[in-house]
């Protein structure tokens, strides 16, 4: 089985480890990961921040780049939820206006082929258990996107409740937003502190090492508060903890 | 009467979303009574709701009456002011807040009374009721309770079902025992600060205005257009005395409000108290129709009923595809209680009677997105949509605001007072557009993106710990990430296949 990778903007530039931990873990899954260079940003900080126009380009970019591949998996769950619930009516909206010939098919053509990272290994893959060792404390924080968006459920936590070694800890109020919500954290910067502020005192109170969660946008508010205040929890990535063998530990 | 509550202006001089927040967010006590108050509320209610199970049908079934009615709402509202006519009550239009107060004020000045006892209504708060009668002479008492304490804390209100959320038992007491001398009964002394005392002091401060009235101005949870039955649905029985008691009954009702037949009431029957109080049903539910055949003869019930309908921009709404999905809304005030902005920015932020998530995309379509407020609602929100999937009548919340963020950003057409007009983008949006080009064009272009990425890879010693710019907020609370030797690219290419 051959999978196109869409490791999205925030990874390719800020976390490249997500990505690279995405790629080991699926290819030792046995599935052959391509990685399609014509790829770039999805559109979502453009689309959620009322510029839909400047987010056309970008659909019909993200179309052309996976077009043909029965799976384009991506470690981000607000990505896959920006292409599956708005991607069509963006295109309809274009077309509409007058912009956009062909793309309400593109977008229509992409929608069913792309998977969150957890869905992919869950629903196509068939697998909970990926042969993960990490022996930490792990809580996690299940981002909006993801949550409600997609409705990915207990797929994550399925995962990494089967990493041997691993110890995981509920995070009281989980389902709560982190107060990152892309542009939000720029424009309303106090609400958007006050929220990630809560959101790391759950997580410490956990008394967890590590705080998972499946979107870098979300971590990296909560690492940057978590960084900030010199707390020892760490902020990681759920890709890198899956990638993470007892062979070849994360470090 | 001086000092009294002074309602909404219908243009807000209010500052923007994120400047009032400030405030809110630095005020603990504000924060801790909100924080306990909706957790508790929002508990109660997913509780409530798991009992049934048939929930998702009947909100479907809610969600499908009000898109029904409001795409024939012409014709049911002929058929309401015929059935509301026909068993004795007049019918008034008023298309905006002006027009409605002036209707109001008139109809109250006529009866040759002074004062009138009010039932918790948004209505009337959305168009300044109280401000306005008062500037007529007539002095206008709220019986809900949080109401009452709003009022006479000179405050405004800052949520929909529960106006005085944002106060604790120790500052009510305090507000009881310094004003209720001054508009009727003064509160008992040695007030302490036990809810059965306060609601005591209340119900024996209240009980003078309801024996002693002759009008009573209400809103409607609900029309029947096809009987012409008002509905009002409360928990503490204060609204019974107002709808019962008095001579004359003003009621002020939003056109979104009507329903077709008497059956659709028991599909919000059974979501309005759940979504909105957690209760299997609601200690009250007042109904009447007209005058009715026992109403004005027998002395039992008003002798007078007059029905205000009000628009006031909810006809542009209803325009709007995308955006009048908010006409549905049922106000039982579920979303405020489940979004995280609105528990820590409180609802004096939002500028508007209506605050949280329903706040946020009906007053910018009410009002037109002209004002620092209005401009700056469609952005108070994460678009965790949390608030979609509590709404009993499933609005899609994140949907609208992303729509109307839209409009602010880049303009579009919209439909003010009936003309289809096109509005330019609001103001100071300029550079953020000109941002939002710019990363477009770089990420449209796979060479320069990836020139861009090395550029900032190579920056990675330099790792700023406050940015510039609109970048500075971000760092105000929260530290950058470490920047990557290399992009995911670089690696691909080195790793993997040798091309990228
Ligand atoms: S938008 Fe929905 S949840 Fe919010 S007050 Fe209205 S009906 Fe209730």
């Amino acid at each position: 089985m051959r999978a196109a990778l869409f490791v999205t903007c925030v990874n390719d530039a800020l976390y490249p480890r997500t990505g690279i931990a995405v790629v080991r873990l699926l290819e030792r899954l046995g599935v052959g990961v391509d990685f399609p260079a014509a790829q770039s940003c999805c559109g979502q900080p453009q689309y959620n921040t009322g510029y839909r126009r400047e987010s056309e380009p970008l659909l019909r970019r993200t179309a052309a780049a996976f077009a043909g591949y029965p799976y384009v998996v991506t470690p981000s769950g607000s990505c896959a939820a920006m292409v599956r619930a708005h991607y069509p009516r963006i295109a309809r909206l274009a077309e509409q206006e007058g912009r956009g010939s062909g793309l309400v098919a593109q977008a229509e053509d992409l929608v069913p082929r792309v998977y969150e990272l957890t869905e992919f290994l869950v629903d196509v893959l068939g697998v909970t258990d990926v042969g993960a060792y990490f022996p930490h404390a792990v809580t996690y924080h299940p981002s909006c996107h993801g949550l409600r968006g997609l409705g990915l459920g207990d797929r994550p936590r399925r995962l990494l409740a089967a990493v041997k070694g691993l110890d995981l800890v509920e995070l009281p109020g989980a389902e709560e937003c982190c107060g990152f919500g892309g542009t939000f954290a720029v424009k309303n910067p106090d609400v958007s502190a006050a929220m990630g502020t809560d959101k790391i005192d759950s997580a410490v109170g956990t008394g967890a090492d590590v705080l998972c969660g499946a979107d870098n946008s979300c971590l990296a508010h909560l690492g940057g508060i978590l960084h900030r205040r010199g707390d020892a929890m760490r902020a990681l990535h759920l890709a890198e903890i899956l990638a993470s063998t007892e062979e070849e530990p994360l470090r | 009467m001086t000092g009294t509550f002074v309602g909404m202006p219908s243009f807000p001089a209010f500052p923007a979303f994120p400047e009032a927040a400030r405030e809110a967010v630095g005020d603990g006590v504000l924060r801790a009574n909100l924080r306990h108050a909706t957790h508790t509320i929002r508990d109660k209610r997913a509780r409530a709701v798991a009992e049934l199970a048939d929930w998702d049908r009947l909100r479907a079934a809610g969600k499908a009456v009000k898109d029904h009615t409001l795409r024939h709402l012409d014709r049911y509202l002929l058929q309401l002011e015929e059935s509301v006519t026909a068993a004795g009550g007049t019918v008034h239009w008023a298309a905006d807040a002006d027009e409605a107060n002036r209707i109001v004020t008139g109809l109250v000045l006529a009866t040759g009374h002074r004062e009138v006892v009010k039932v918790k209504s948004m209505a009337t708060q959305e168009i300044g009721l109280n401000e306005a009668l008062e500037a007529a002479g007539i002095a206008a008492y709220e019986t809900d309770l949080a109401e009452l304490i709003v009022q006479l804390g000179h405050d405004r209100p800052s949520h929909i079902l529960v106006p005085a959320i944002h106060r604790n038992r120790a500052e009510i007491r305090e507000i009881f025992a310094a004003e209720m001398g001054r508009w009727g009964r003064p509160a008992p002394d040695g007030l302490g600060d036990d809810p059965r005392e306060l609601a005591e002091a209340a119900r024996l401060h209240l009980r003078e205005k309801f024996l002693r009235a002759k009008v009573a101005v209400s809103g409607a949870n609900f029309m029947v257009a096809e009987t012409g039955t008002m509905v009002v649905f409360e928990s503490e029985g204060n609204g019974r005395m107002c709808l019962t008691l008095p001579e004359t009954l003003i009621s002020v009702v939003g056109i979104e409000k009507v329903v077709p037949t008497f059956r659709d009431l028991e599909i919000f029957l059974q979501t309005l108290p759940r979504s909105s109080t957690a209760e299997r049903m609601n200690p009250y539910t007042t109904m009447w129709t007209g005058l009715g055949p026992s109403r004005g003869a027998d002395g039992d019930g008003p002798s007078a009923f007059h029905l205000v309908l009000l628009d006031n921009g909810r006809t542009d709404t209803l325009a709007d595809e995308v955006g009048r999905q908010a006409l549905r809304c049922i106000r039982c005030s579920a979303c405020l209680n489940v979004c995280p902005v609105y528990e820590r920015a409180g609802g004096h932020a939002y500028g508007s009677v209506y605050p949280g998530p329903i706040g946020a995309i009906l007053s910018p379509q009410l009002r037109g997105t002209g004002s620092e407020i209005d401009a700056s609602l469609p952005y108070a929100s994460t678009l965790c949509g949390a608030c979609y999937e509590v709404c009993p009548v499933a609005i899609d919340i994140p949907e609208v605001l992303v729509h109307l963020r839209e409009r602010v950003a880049q303009g579009g057409p919209v439909t003010r007072e009936g003309v289809r007009v096109r509005i330019r983008p609001a103001h100071g949006h300029t550079a953020e557009r000109a941002a939002m080009r710019a990363a477009r064009l770089l990420l449209d272009r796979p060479a320069a993106l990836r020139a861009g990425e090395r550029l900032l890879a190579r920056a990675r010693r330099l790792r700023p710990r406050r940015l510039p710019g609109p970048g500075r907020a971000w760092t105000d609370a929260r530290d950058l990430p470490e920047l990557p030797p290399e992009p995911f690219r670089d690696w691909w290419a080195r790793e993997r296949g040798g091309r990228a």
